[in-house]
């Protein structure tokens, strides 16, 4: 296959088939509201999105096969793009099987809500296989308008407009600030494509109008992701918006902007990065723990606990690549099992109108819905980093690879911010088993689909923190591909993956 | 099965059978009685099933036995690696011995959500064994930390009035502590390139550690922080009576009869076994206030009203003995201590029984409440002056032996250590008797407590085995000492070698 191709061959849409099916069946579902009864669309929407994510999920598995460029060295398939798809697919698809239960009992709209779930899938896929700056603006803009949607979807709710507005708004302010880097690389290097911006950021001289775009850009990209001193709006938003929404926002947009971030840095081998990222990580991770300390609501308490965690997943990006991508990768995913699975709690127990969400509420619930809360726990122990939890072995390699790299400073702090958080996730466990329920909560049968979600995370939890050999493997093969190129592949095409 | 077959999975099994029945009891329906006998079933067949390991154990062996090594985790390193040796076998045997006593002696005194106080009675059973099976950092870490989670529960939620701040004591005092010894873990990981407890002593001695000279020191210290608190030595030993005053009484009596020994296993075998030089130089501190917690810890058990507080700083007492006779670098010292350990578990184990069987009865632990019991109660003040006697090491019971090895050792050490030790034994006649006295003797003061009934055949049930163990560990002490003592010379070798360079230079 040459790189200039005038039409699009098959293999290209073989490596956007992900996406292709879930903008098919995202606006399959979208069509198909108004035609279908309103007592039943809920359930047979939902579940023809979940039909969808998990068709993308295997469309992720089938595009494995088929590694390399299309639509004129847009995309790029690897291992790490799909590593990212399936991850983000997965989450999509749990997110779906959790909002079942919340859509009946918070009475919304399903064909809008399950379809934008599924189109901004789409924008956070495309995120993770791009390799063209252009495209990556345009999938992030499809991954964030539909959150900011989807964040007011509670119309009900004063907090859930006013979460939207001042999420859309601080949004778009970030957004302006990545395309200006984005105008800035192309300037500098005189190339929207990574490739070529790798070879011009690696050479002797490095324009210093670059180091300005990389900045910028990176302001844009820590917004989406939460990591301070980006992280104001975080709170309020996730206290606003739907709690399966904050599970879903809080993880796979996160991951997909990680993934964008692996490669401005790594793969086009940004320079001066390593200042940026040391101040904004330990920001981030002693701004979340000690804010997270007093809270009382626990959607605010996670909320807060998100910016410390990517303050943790950021110290990844200031190491070496050949450990720091890997750490960086598996860290995305045991975050996402744990936290997703977190908020799938939340919002099961939040009941009508998210009226039970403060710390509170939560006393008590060891009696009465042992089930709930042991599982709950297991998440809390995860985001702790209590060993046999993906958790442990997330802080694990990315602390590791910051030492490998001498970042003992760095290490030190998210250390004692490990512990300082220790005491803020220990509190609901103490809070749940140990504290007399003051009011009576009602408590909800768990429905199948909620369990299905909640076993899916547990399981993969668990499973990280049993077996991480094989995810960890699979994340340090994909690494290999996102390595900065040394100095080779000078043509536009570089279809030679570097080994 | 064959033997052969067996001896690679037996630690396997007996450390999981638990872990495996608890899973399987989130699936019983809420039935108490089904889940009491699910929960007995369970831990008596892991009792059976470890009393393969004294069975087939080879007394001639030095090392480790029944062993698996599988690799686990490929980055890091870490390996799936199980073994015994004469310490850790018979600690094993403790924790499955007294496992099914606690389902016993919780079987009417737990009323309230049985399901989950059996669950995390079992899932502590696996944990405990965990700790002294593993052989590999790692693992050992994970099982030592996890053993925080049900204890801080079995506290926290089925514990007295002050239960909550008694768990979060707790589980903070040893996590905190725990730190320390992660910190030495990784630093030994970073220059080993593995968690394999058999290759970092073999890195250690044969000096291919870079920089352990001056590191050494700091992680003696990190290992032995987290194990002193554990035991818990004289400064440090604040959060145990607190805990075990709240503890429901299965879990003060795995708490006093197991997890405490794990601080002093772990002094055995990491402080001792990878750091010989620096225990050597820091023994005598290390003596003193292991003197002066079996003082201390006598002396405030003497002026405690309440029973269980009583019994509580009198472990502090009696762990004291097992840290001089660890100290000591004597073999009579070492197999003394291994015995106190074991003797301890018995009969402090049963003191917290006799004692939870009293607050069925009268919710109370006051002294002053009591006396006279022995009348309505005859066979319980019975049970009761026999452990007494037997704790405070009455010749032919349990506790004899072990303080006297330990007193041997420490005279061998220092004539000072022996005398100032041997005093203790004197207090811990003093306390347990003269509690025993107000307790069971005089007249019948109050009026409820002259028709308490009697034991009945569950609690009996609960005693006798601890009852008869006791006897038998004081009559044939050497069924345990003989397969003690290779380990015991196996850990001394390096002493040997640094006593031998101190008289040279």
């Amino acid at each position: 296959m040459s790189s200039v191709e005038a039409i699009p061959q098959t293999a290209d849409y073989v490596r956007i088939l992900p996406e292709l099916v879930l903008s098919l069946f995202g606006i399959v579902v979208m069509m198909l509201e108004p035609l279908i009864d309103e007592r039943r669309n809920q359930q047979a929407l939902g579940t023809l999105s979940l039909i969808g994510s998990v068709a993308a999920i295997l469309a992720s598995l089938y595009q494995a096969a088929y590694p390399g460029f299309a639509f004129w060295n847009m995309v790029k398939v690897s291992n790490f793009s799909v590593f990212f798809h399936v991850l983000v697919t997965t989450v999509a698809a749990i997110v779906i099987l959790t909002s079942y239960e919340y859509m009946s009992v918070e009475r919304i709209r399903a064909g809008e809500y399950y379809s934008l779930i599924l189109l901004g899938t789409v924008g956070m896929c495309l995120m993770s296989s791009a390799v063209e700056l252009v495209l990556i603006f345009i999938a992030l803009e499809i991954s964030s308008i539909s959150t900011y949607i989807l964040v007011g979807f509670r119309r009900g709710e004063a907090a859930s407009s006013e979460s939207s507005l001042k999420y859309f708004l601080l949004g778009s302010f970030a957004t302006a600030f990545f395309l200006y880097g984005i105008a800035i690389i192309f300037g500098a290097s005189g190339s929207t494509n990574f490739d070529k911006i790798s070879q011009v950021l690696s050479s002797e001289h490095v324009p210093a109008l670059a180091y300005v775009g990389i900045a910028l850009m990176f302001i844009g990209l820590a917004f989406k992701v939460a990591a301070a001193p980006f992280h104001i709006w975080t709170p309020d938003v996730y206290e606003g918006a739907p709690a399966p929404i904050v599970g879903f926002m809080s993880t796979a947009p996160k991951a997909a902007v990680f993934a964008v971030l692996l490669r401005i840095l790594f793969e086009a081998n940004a320079p001066g990065r390593m200042w940026l990222i040391w101040v904004s990580a330990a920001l981030s991770m002693c701004l979340g723990n000690i804010a997270a300390l007093v809270q009382t609501n626990i959607k605010r308490l996670l909320a807060y606990s998100s910016i410390a965690h990517a303050g943790y997943l950021l110290i990844a990006f200031a190491t070496a690549p050949e450990v720091g991508i890997s750490a960086a990768m598996f860290y995305a995913a045991a975050y996402a099992a744990m936290n997703v699975g977190a908020f799938a709690v939340v919002s099961h127990f939040a009941n009508a109108g998210e009226r039970y969400v403060t710390l509170d509420d939560y006393a008590g619930l060891g009696r009465r819905s042992p089930t709930l809360a042991s599982t709950l726990t297991i998440f809390l122990l995860s985001l702790i980093g209590i060993p046999v939890t993906g958790g442990f072995f997330a802080k694990f390699y990315v602390f590791s690879a910051a030492l490998r790299a001498n970042l003992v400073g760095l290490t030190i702090i998210a250390i004692i911010n490990s512990a300082i958080a220790a005491y803020y996730y220990l509190r609901i466990i103490v809070v749940m088993y140990m504290r007399e329920e003051r009011e009576e909560v009602p408590i909800m049968h768990i429905p199948l689909a909620l369990g299905a979600a909640l076993v899916i995370s547990l399981a993969a939890t668990i499973y990280l923190g049993i077996l991480p050999g094989r995810l960890l493997g699979y994340a340090q093969r994909a690494a290999t591909e996102v390595l900065p190129s040394q100095g080779a592949s000078t043509s536009g095409t570089a279809f030679a993956l570097p080994k | 099965m064959s033997t052969t077959d067996l001896n690679s999975w037996i630690l396997t099994l007996v450390t999981f059978i638990p872990l495996g029945g608890a899973v399987l009891l989130i699936f019983v329906p809420r039935r108490d009685r089904d889940i009491r006998v699910f929960a007995l079933v369970t831990s008596l067949l892991a009792f059976i099933l470890s009393l393969h390991l004294p069975a087939h154990f080879e007394h001639s062996q030095t090392g480790f036995q029944f062993e698996i090594d599988q690799p686990w985790i490929a980055s890091p390193n870490i390996h799936y690696h199980m073994g015994v040796d004469g310490f850790s076998m018979w600690l094993v045997l403790l924790t499955t011995f007294l496992s099914p006593l606690c389902v016993l002696i919780s079987w009417h005194s737990v009323r309230d959500r049985v399901k989950e106080f059996f669950i995390l009675l079992l899932i502590m059973q696996t944990t405990l064994i965990g700790v002294f099976t593993s052989l590999d950092l790692f693992l050992f870490y994970f099982f030592w930390e996890a053993t925080l989670i049900p204890m801080a529960l079995l506290i926290g939620v089925f514990g007295h009035a002050r239960r909550v701040y008694a768990a979060v004591k707790f589980f903070l005092y040893t996590m905190i502590a725990s730190v320390f010894m992660l910190a030495a873990i990784l630093w030994l990981y970073a220059k080993v390139g593995s968690f394999d407890l058999i290759a970092v002593e073999d890195a250690i001695r044969k000096g291919q550690v870079s920089g352990f000279g001056t590191a050494a020191p700091w992680l003696f210290l990190g290992f032995f922080v987290a194990f002193a608190v554990k035991v818990p030595l004289f400064p440090v030993h604040t959060w145990l009576p607190d805990a075990h005053v709240e503890a429901p009484t299965a879990g003060s009596v795995l708490l006093a009869g197991v997890l405490l020994k794990m601080g002093t296993y772990g002094m055995l075998r990491f402080n001792l076994g990878l750091f010989p030089e620096q225990s050597y130089a820091n023994r005598s501190w290390i003596v003193a206030l292991a003197l002066v917690g079996i003082i201390y810890g006598a002396l405030v058990a003497m002026v405690q009203p309440n029973m269980k507080k009583l019994i509580a700083y009198s472990s502090i007492s009696h762990l004291g003995f097992v840290v001089l006779g660890i100290f000591s670098f004597t073999s009579s010292g070492l197999n003394g201590a291994m015995f106190v350990m074991l003797a301890h578990g018995v009969s402090t184990g049963a003191l917290f029984m006799l004692a939870g069987i009293i607050h069925e009865r009268r919710h109370t632990y006051e002294i002053r409440e009591f006396g006279g019991l022995a009348k309505p109660m005859p066979t319980y003040a019975a049970f009761f002056l026999f452990i007494v006697l037997s704790s405070l090491g009455l010749p032919l019971l349990n506790g004899f032996v072990g303080e006297f090895l330990v007193l041997a050792g420490a005279f061998r050490a220092q004539a000072v250590y022996g005398i100032v030790g041997a005093s203790g034994v004197i207090w811990s006649a003093c306390y347990l008797l003269w509690m025993y006295q107000r307790v069971f003797f005089g007249k019948v003061t109050s009026e409820i407590n002259s028709n308490l009934p009697d034991l009945g055949g569950v609690e009996r049930a609960a005693l006798w085995p601890a009852a008869a163990m006791a006897l038998v560990m004081g009559v044939a002490p050497l069924i345990w000492l003989s397969s003690i003592a290779p380990a015991v010379e196996n850990t001394l070798v390096p002493f040997a070698r640094t006593v031998a360079n101190v008289v040279k230079q």
